[in-house]
């Protein structure tokens, strides 16, 4: 063990930019600190910082929703049908006589766990692809790249559209979409990355001290390629979000009842004219919401990048 | 240059044949039965039995899929499961609609998001330039619905100036479709600008760094002459490639936009057909959206060599 640390430290220093995340699981100080000094760089930032807090405002909602939220998602008040905002409905009701605050707080867990979800599922295969063709090549390497051209050559929502048409439109065909488009992507990165490494000195010395595939897929080459891989998770996350709320407006994504934003804009439509609120507060948590995220992932890229 | 032309052009054909796979392959994964999705419910056995016959459902997988392909190439689209009607003269007047409006788009966005960029690039940092990045920056991730709703609402309903609905007819010529196309065409081009205007930016400053500008410089060339004759030059090389890559967001755009506008274009047949669980007719209309994709990208590979000598030569 004493040797190895030692291999490994030592290998660390000579390549100097590799980063020395392997420490964040036996020394959770360091993890700590490492942590508050990438908050703090983040919020350095107006941009940045304005792109946190309105994340972290969506991720309370997401979270505690239905403790704030005063009505149910589908509760009906007939006699408050297409009432505009006051005080007792904040953002007004729509046609059903539906709360239309509650169902956007309500709607919040909807889109991030979607997005979130699809998107952590894609990053771990993509991960796994990407780690293990990177460093092995071969035919192996080559099929699954050719496989992966074909399915990108199509713009994204394209290919979004084509899979939902044969899947039939359903929350679970959202989820499985984002995994199937986003996997090969996430894959690429990875797999560019790891090629860059590969042939370095501390790749080299733990397979040397005969290091099992595993653990210099997961424990060696993974920690140098998360800064690219944490750009490229976040970049996904923002457009993931983007997607899930296009495929809900276009109808071909989750389905009534949901309190999808998307969703609810197009439900909304056919009475803009008569019950604006109900299309625009949702369009707004949208807008809110993707321009958040996306100024969040542009603060982490420059972190990352200002780090190395 | 022939020679490059002809690479490119195999190029392009093996990725539309693997990109047609892609879809071949996608769209079997149908679940249920084809057959009882075109016949319904009721349908005997007997009568599902004749149509896989006649549909050539029960061929092996690679049979199928080089009868379709060849049909396709020959112009035999087939006819669509929900309007009964042949494929092809329904897609291409689509598709005729869809070339309209994105040449309304690019008229409009290209030569703006190009200027803005370069007085975005030249200000560095500058109050202008900080202007500029703030506005593309918010717009750029907006959802196009909601850009487009937003629009929808202040020059329609507010100002009056323009019809929130675009279903224009067959029939109805460009001039008459215009006012129709300024709505859609305002919402793709807030998107479009904010996209090319950041990237011709990165150009332009990166130019400026190189050393030839500061010789121009320093040998006492007028800064108008650097940065035309130049800076200019060099810099929007690259902005060529950043319109053929958002010709890929311009079809996803523009099919959430044609949505939004009630537009009949490729679009919103594809929208249609997914709603209608209609295979045939989503099959052509990916493939020629794909085509039509594939064809910029050709296009923007072969203006690059003309204007870069280094690629066609490289």
């Amino acid at each position: 063990m004493g040797f190895e640390a030692e291999l490994r430290h030592s290998g660390g220093s000579v390549e100097g930019d590799r980063p020395s995340t392997l420490a964040t699981s036996s020394h959770p100080v360091t993890g700590w600190r490492k942590a508050s000094y990438f908050l703090r760089a983040l919020l350095a930032k107006p941009a940045s910082a304005l792109g946190f807090i309105i994340f972290t405002l969506f991720l309370l909602l997401a979270l505690f929703g239905p403790l704030i939220a005063p009505y149910g998602v589908n509760e009906q008040i007939a006699a408050d049908a297409g009432q505009p905002p006051s005080a007792k409905h904040w953002f007004g009701t729509d046609n059903l006589g539906r709360d239309v605050f509650s169902r956007v707080v309500l709607g919040a867990r909807e889109i991030l766990g979607l997005a979130g979800l699809g998107t952590a599922i894609a990053v771990f295969f993509g991960t796994t692809i990407g780690l293990a063709t990177g460093y092995l090549g071969g035919w192996f390497d080559e099929i699954l790249m050719r496989i992966f051209d074909g399915l990108l050559a199509m713009p994204l929502l394209l290919l979004a559209l084509l899979l939902l048409g044969t899947l039939g439109p359903s929350k679970n065909s959202v989820l499985l979409v984002i995994i199937i488009v986003y996997t090969p992507i996430v894959s690429r990165v990875v797999r560019s990355a790891v090629l860059s490494v590969r042939q370095r000195g501390f790749i080299e010395a733990a397979r040397l001290r005969g290091e099992h595939m595993p653990y210099i897929l997961f424990r060696e080459i993974l920690p140098s390629v998360l800064p690219a891989l944490a750009v490229e998770a976040a970049l996904r996350f923002s457009y993931a979000i983007f997607l899930v709320a296009s495929l809900g407006f276009l109808g071909v994504g989750v389905q009534p009842p949901s309190p999808d934003w998307g969703l609810m804009v197009r439900e909304a439509r056919n009475n803009v004219n008569q019950i604006p609120w109900a299309m625009y507060y949702p369009a707004a948590a949208i807008a809110l919401i993707v321009i958040g995220v996306n100024l969040l992932a542009d603060g982490i890229k420059r972190v990352l990048l200002e780090s190395q | 240059m022939l020679k490059y032309l002809l690479r490119r052009l195999g190029f392009l054909i093996l990725t539309l044949l693997i990109t047609s796979m892609v879809i071949f392959i996608v769209t079997q994964f149908l679940p249920g039965d084809v057959a009882r999705v075109i016949l319904g419910r009721e349908a005997g056995e007997a009568a599902l039995e004749a149509l896989r016959e006649e549909l050539g459902l029960k061929d092996p997988l690679p049979v199928q899929y080089t009868r379709w392909l060849v049909n396709f190439i020959r112009g035999d689209w087939g006819k669509s499961y929900s309007t009964k009607t042949e494929i092809r003269p329904l897609v291409l007047g689509r598709l005729r609609n869809s070339l309209m409006l994105a040449a309304v788009i690019l008229v409009i966005s290209v030569p703006l998001a190009i200027l803005l960029g370069v007085i975005a690039g030249l200000n560095e940092n500058k109050f202008v330039d900080n202007v500029i990045s703030i506005a593309s920056l918010a717009v750029v991730g907006l959802p196009e619905f909601v850009t487009g709703l937003v629009l929808i609402q202040i020059f329609s309903f507010r100002l009056k100036l323009f019809p929130a609905n675009s279903s224009i007819r067959p029939t109805t010529s460009f001039i008459e479709a215009l006012p129709m196309l300024i709505l859609p065409a305002m919402t793709a081009t807030l998107v479009l600008l904010a996209y090319i205007a950041r990237l011709t930016r990165a150009g332009v400053i990166e130019e400026l760094k190189q050393q030839y500008v500061r010789t121009a410089d320093l040998k006492g060339l007028p800064r108008r002459t650097v940065i035309f004759k130049h800076v200019l030059r060099n810099a929007l090389i690259p902005t060529i490639t950043v319109v053929a890559i958002s010709m890929g967001w311009l079809i996803s755009g523009l099919i959430v936009i044609e949505n939004v506008f009630n537009y009949p274009g490729l679009g919103r047949l594809m929208v249609f057909a997914i709603d209608r669980r209609d295979l045939p007719l989503l099959q052509a209309v990916t493939m020629v959206a794909v085509l039509g994709f594939a064809l910029s990208n050709l296009v923007a590979d072969i203006l690059y060599a003309i204007l870069d000598p280094r690629i066609r030569l490289g």
